[in-house]
């Protein structure tokens, strides 16, 4: 076990509110009609681009697995990625052909596999000029996850980008930086489908970020 | 559409908030990376921006708890149990308020139970209440919810666990940085010392920011208590010396 908190607090700024697990019911909060309620005038979901967006579509799908090789089936993700053009659009607005923002969830009913419809994103700028990969941030939220985990959604069409992007370079271990690779798959259905499995723990234990 | 870096935040300290394993609470020891997180010593306008929920439409009573969920509108009645008022500002670590951000929130009902397919719990439900809130923070960072005070509720962890009374909160902030899921306890419950959740974390000075404080000047005469829960998010900095060499 570590220490109690040794680090030195500002004296010149406030501490931030502990986080807490989200719990097993998380979705009557932030899923509705999983949970089983009424949807509200506007849900923030998980279709981010509608049929008019730019760019490619294409659906991500995935699953969350425990350190025991078990599906969870109570997670939360969140999404958070630029758009074709590689700009993010911070205002959500469901009326827009694309939102930056989506929510998906692994639950008893989808067997654990989260679904999210989007579009390919383009590359960002890192600050000092050069271009990140393509990538989808993601935030896990869950029953026995005590503050959420970031990682990165990257693409395996994308293996020049992957190899220059400077955020996948910074990961030490190049074996590590494998986990954040979603995997094309061949659909029947006309659509581009990605899968991205997060390993919480353990053999191919994905890699969250601190930032 | 914004690309430009606006802002950096305080760094997290994570000795301050929960560690991922935490053996006393069971669902962690399966559910915790064991490499080390990946600091990304060059934050980007990925982590550095997030979502704007302004244009996001709501309902009259999204943030009223008494009166968002009604089985039957015809017969509807008010929900059973302690009418509150939780209420609070969100505040950045500078003190500054956060305007216009989303609070969301959900919670059990007066009983202990959830509205929640998997609560098989044998506490009933209540016909009047669905549990979930949301609103966003007015221009000085104000936002409030009018609900009934939750149930404490057993769950299998040790032999015989039970949460403290407790209301789940989701806070967005100004990117996806500062985004934070926490959860408001009620100040007195002598089952909070006792719960495994709470003891994730190691300071007790880290449990007391997660206290919904009773506020009589603002409780309502015959009509409701209010508890203030204020919620402080990491610090916005400017970027003042950026890519000056």
């Amino acid at each position: 076990m570590q220490q109690p908190n040794t680090l030195p607090a500002s004296a010149s700024v406030l501490r931030e509110t502990a986080s807490q697990t989200a719990g097993p019911y998380v979705h009557i909060g932030l899923a509705l009609s999983i949970a089983g309620l009424p949807p509200r005038a506007e849900e923030i979901w998980n279709e981010m681009a509608h049929e008019d967006a730019e760019g490619e579509r294409i659906e991500l799908v995935g699953r969350v697995i425990d350190g025991n090789n078990d599906t969870v089936r109570d997670a939360l993700l969140e999404l958070w990625q630029a758009d074709a053009q590689g700009e993010y659009h911070e205002s959500y607005d469901l009326q827009a052909p694309f939102n930056s923002f989506g929510r998906t969830a692994a639950t008893v009913e989808n067997e654990g596999e989260w679904r999210v419809v989007t579009v390919k994103p383009g590359a960002v700028e890192f600050p000092d000029g050069r271009h990140m990969a393509p990538h989808v941030n993601l935030a896990i939220f869950a029953r026995g996850i005590n503050i959420h985990l970031n990682t990165r959604l990257y693409f395996d069409d994308e293996a020049q980008a992957n190899l220059q992007c400077p955020v996948l370079n910074a990961i030490e271990s190049p074996n590590r930086r494998k986990t954040l690779i979603a995997h094309k798959e061949e659909s029947s259905d006309g659509i581009t489908r990605y899968r991205f499995d997060i390993r919480l723990q353990g053999e191919k234990e994905t890699v969250f970020f601190d930032f | 559409m914004a690309n430009d870096i606006k802002q950096h935040f305080v760094p997290r300290d994570r000795t301050w908030h929960p560690p991922a394993y935490a053996p006393g609470y069971k669902t962690s020891v399966p559910r915790s990376p064991q490499q080390a997180l990946v600091s990304m010593l060059n934050r980007t306008v990925s982590e550095l921006s997030g979502p704007d929920f302004r244009k996001l439409r709501m309902g009259a009573h999204d943030n009223d708890l008494l009166l968002n969920f009604r089985d039957n509108e015809q017969q509807a009645g008010l929900p059973i149990g302690e009418r509150i008022m939780m209420f609070g500002r969100v505040i950045d670590q500078f003190g500054k308020p956060v305007p216009h951000t989303l609070v969301e929130m959900w919670q059990a009902n007066a009983g202990g139970r959830y509205r929640h397919k998997k609560d098989g719990y044998l506490a009933p439900l209540d016909p009047n209440f669905g549990g979930v809130g949301r609103c966003l923070t007015d221009e000085e960072g104000w936002y409030r919810f009018r609900t009934i005070k939750p149930g404490p509720y057993p769950w299998p962890n040790d032999a015989n666990s039970w949460r403290p009374a407790h209301i789940h909160v989701s806070v967005m902030g100004p990117a996806i940085s500062t985004r934070l899921i926490t959860q408001m306890y009620f100040e007195g419950d002598p089952l909070i010392p006792l719960c495994p959740i709470v003891h994730t974390l190691r300071d007790p000075e880290a449990v007391e920011t997660m206290m919904g404080r009773l506020d009589m000047a603002r409780s309502r005469t015959m009509d409701y208590l209010a508890y203030r829960f204020d919620i402080v998010v990491r610090g916005a900095l400017q970027t003042y010396f950026e890519n000056q060499g």
